[in-house]
């Protein structure tokens, strides 16, 4: 399980986070919405242990989360991919020489099912199929946790729908646990088995998607509107 | 492509009610094999979670029965299908009723229009 604990970050005098207190169970797909500069990013970060906190902790599995920890943790970030002189499957292979979990067949078999060609140079790839590629090296790594960010951003529906498609064939959910921030919830929702909602720093609510229609009787985009004009 | 959802009701729910349907129209004849999880949800764009759920409680209302090694499959209690089609039948009704009501129509207006005016099967 990845928690925080009181977490706050500071950017110079900015307040990023402030005092986030968030537990991810294991083996859901979890949402993580809110405006832009609602500090989704750095909560992401700080899970990946990309940046340590000003206070509070960030622990996994009870250990206090370093980049040695966050090895188990595959983190995407919402930038493009670098390398633009390889091809995809010398990505591929590059990354199977960085990570010990990546796994080249599966990764082959993400981009087979994703439909694009190891041949082809990322530099030449659309923007759409660069998406794709970067949720194959992604999943391609065997971890407990992959932290996405903006996995659907400006991408076309029919992107979006082939990575939601990825995400939902080669994760297993019995072991896996998935974090990703969005703002396509619209279109993400029955992807989902909970939501967090951050709102500038702060954590505004964490809830369970079937919770949501069963108690409001709305989707999550209807609650969400009701949660910030509230 | 995935399914579309309506936005006042549990996913899982949908998506039985949504096998139900297929149960009762035929389109998923009894005894047959259903898609596993996985297959399942990644054709109609969920989570695997929400599709395990919906396979339990299917298991649960002995609609479905999963044979260990193989699957999951339709159940081949002709009865219980039978069960489902009048359940599904008074489900109907009963939203019907509501909307007539709602729009100040009464049930009997609405019989006798019904029977006057006949199906659309015959």
């Amino acid at each position: 399980m990845i928690e925080l604990q009181t977490v706050s970050k500071r950017y110079g005098f900015k307040h990023a986070l402030n005092g986030v207190t968030l537990a991810l169970p294991k083996g859901k797909i979890i949402g993580l919405v809110g405006e832009n500069g609602s500090g989704k990013t750095t909560v992401l970060k700080l899970m990946a242990g990309l940046l340590s906190p000003n206070a509070g902790v960030v622990a996994l599995d009870g250990k206090t989360i370093t980049r040695r920890v966050a090895a188990k943790i595959a983190y995407m970030p919402d930038t493009d991919l670098f390398y633009p002189y390889f091809t995809v499957g010398q990505l591929f292979e590059f990354y199977d020489s960085q990570f010990e979990d990546f796994q080249l067949k599966k990764a082959k078999e993400i981009a087979d099912f994703l439909k694009v060609s190891l041949d082809v140079k990322i530099s030449t790839l659309s923007k759409g199929n660069r998406g794709r590629v970067k949720i194959a090296v992604t999943l391609g790594r065997e971890v407990d946790y992959y932290l996405l960010d903006e996995p659907f951003s400006g991408l076309d529906p029919m992107v979006r729908e082939d990575i939601s498609k990825g995400l939902i064939r080669f994760t297993d959910t019995e072991r896996q646990t998935v974090l990703m921030s969005t703002h396509e919830i619209k279109e993400v929702e029955p992807l989902l088995d909970e939501l967090i909602v951050l709102k500038e720093g702060r954590i505004l609510a964490h809830k369970e998607i079937d919770e949501i229609r069963d108690v409001y009787g709305m989707d999550a985009t209807s609650w969400l509107v009701s949660l910030f004009r509230a | 492509m995935s399914m579309k959802f309506l936005p006042d009701k549990p996913i899982y729910q949908q998506l039985i009610d949504h096998i139900i349907g297929d149960i009762i129209r035929g389109a998923l004849a009894a005894g047959e094999k259903l898609p596993s999880v996985r297959e399942y949800a990644v054709a109609v764009g969920v989570n695997a979670n929400t599709m395990q759920r919906v396979y339990k409680e299917l298991e649960q209302m002995e609609i479905t029965e999963t044979r260990r090694g193989q699957g999951s499959f339709v159940t081949e209690n002709k009865e219980r299908i039978e069960e489902l089609r009048e359940e599904m039948k008074e489900q109907l009704v009963q939203s019907f009723i509501q909307n007539v009501e709602a729009l100040g129509f009464t049930t009997n207006e609405m019989v006798n229009y019904l029977s006057k005016r006949g199906g659309n099967d015959d």
